[in-house]
């Protein structure tokens, strides 16, 4: 399967991305890892007339700290990801969440910045950065902005991004020291999107839940956060009783398609299961 | 579609070419270098057949484009036996350990598990599992492929390899 012809750019700076895909308008797609889009193109789905690699922009990588936040440079790989300890002490949810991200040769070329703009209900960094409470920046011709990724999916493929902007960093809060974390992923099999997953994150005070909150991924046609099961247990010790009206509170606001990994049904079912089992799994790591 | 001129080192050698910005790196290498060691299996970025080593990273070369290559370092089956032409320890791994049967998935499988095994001296039979995660092999159960890796991990170390039992 060979790609249709395109035209290749690889700019050197945010600016002259930016101004490509201005003056290239709708014919141009900008490439990160090109793990999604590429096999888009194979199978001709994707057919830009003109690709925008933003691998040569030294801009885009790299992890660094900025106040209580970790600054992500779009381009920043999966496998980078991993390689980082400031990640892996301060956000170990992060961590945990990229090592279900496909397969360790997929980690190597795929970004932080491609899986959360791409729009993909089935991408998993979206609804856990929603969880975390991070925050996009997005860079156009008119200068840059900040969206918070709660406000950035629209529906399927469709995002905050107006034409010709890109995403060039993600901003996430570090998570209070002694914070409770899970992402629970079901899958078919190593490299396969979610049937459904459940982020987790909360603290604990004298044993009862005093804060939490809970992202969607693949259970609706955007990531989701679950509000209404995560304020079903501030205050409770996670209780069986408090558990099963989170699975049931976070069930009842998803709508998966019925695919390959199941019907409806199973989906929003096995969707609460996960919900369960993060927070569970996250109550018993907070300190 | 206008070509562009490419250079890239490949098993140590410079090589270069003219290509159009939608070829494929696995078809550059297959075609214009006709290095057909490399398989390509799925297309779809699934199999891990067209595992090659790029700058330090196992990638999946029929999903980045040859031109993305530019200036590169990149090492393919063919450059991973010895100096001397003698197997390398993954390579005879794989031969002591039967970690293959049709063979169509072993290049790939070879590759990955030497990026693997750079980053990892001494992987755990699990680890072994998760690192080669992203390549499918349809004849072995993948039981004589973690063995042929365990080896050659044993090799490179130079320790005695002992077969876990069964």
């Amino acid at each position: 399967m060979i790609p249709g012809s395109f035209s290749y750019h690889r700019p050197a700076s945010v600016a002259d991305a930016v101004k490509l895909l201005s003056d290239l308008g709708d014919d141009a797609r900008p490439l990160a890892g090109g793990h999604s889009l590429v096999p888009m193109m194979k199978l001709r789905l994707a057919t830009p007339a003109h690709l925008v690699d933003l691998h040569g922009i030294a801009a885009l990588k790299g992890i660094r700290r900025d106040g209580n936040n970790l600054v992500i440079g779009a381009m920043t790989t999966q496998h980078e990801l991993l390689a980082s300890d400031d990640i892996a002490q301060s956000v170990p949810i992060l961590h945990e969440a990229v090592l279900l991200i496909a397969d360790p040769q997929v980690r190597y070329r795929g970004t932080i910045g491609g899986n959360v703009a791409n729009g993909d209900p089935g991408n998993d960094m979206p609804a856990l950065m929603m969880t975390l409470g991070a925050t996009y920046r997005l860079e156009g011709a008119g200068g840059a902005r900040d969206v918070a990724a709660a406000d950035f999916y629209q529906g399927a493929y469709f995002t905050a991004l107006e034409p010709g902007e890109i995403l060039t960093s993600v901003s996430v809060p570090v998570p209070a020291v002694g914070h409770g974390y899970a992402y629970e992923k079901l899958k078919r099999k190593v490299g396969d999107y979610a049937t459904a997953a459940a982020a987790v994150v909360l603290t604990l005070s004298g044993g009862k839940v005093a804060t939490c909150s809970i992202g969607l991924t693949n259970v609706h046609e955007t990531p989701l956060l679950a509000t209404d099961a995560a304020k079903a247990v501030i205050g409770t010790s996670l209780d069986a009783a408090t558990l099963k009206k989170a699975a049931a509170a976070a069930e009842a606001i998803m709508a998966p398609a019925a695919d390959a990994r199941g019907p409806v049904e199973y989906r929003k079912h096995v969707g609460g299961i996960m919900v369960t089992r993060a927070l569970q799994r996250a109550a018993a790591k907070a300190k | 579609m206008a070509k562009t001129h490419v250079t890239m080192k490949v098993n140590g050698a410079e090589v270069e070419g003219l290509v159009e910005p939608r070829t494929l790196l696995v078809h550059f290498i297959r075609e214009n270098l006709q290095m057909t060691g490399t398989h390509i299996g799925c297309e779809t970025t699934h199999c891990g057949a067209c595992t090659v080593d790029i700058d330090g990273m196992s990638v999946k070369s029929c999903t980045m484009f040859a031109v993305q290559a530019q200036g590169s370092d990149i090492t393919t089956i063919e450059g991973m036996a010895n100096a001397d032409g003698t197997l390398s320890a993954l390579q005879e791994g794989f031969r002591m350990m039967h970690g293959l049967q049709c063979g169509f998935c072993t290049p790939g499988m070879i590759m990955r598990a030497h990026r693997l095994l750079k980053e990892n001296p001494s992987p755990s039979e699990q680890e072994i599992r998760m690192g080669i995660s992203g390549n499918i092999c349809r004849c072995t159960g993948y039981q004589n492929i973690v063995k042929a890796i365990q080896y050659a991990a044993a090799k490179i170390n130079g320790v005695e390899f002992k077969e876990a039992a069964e």
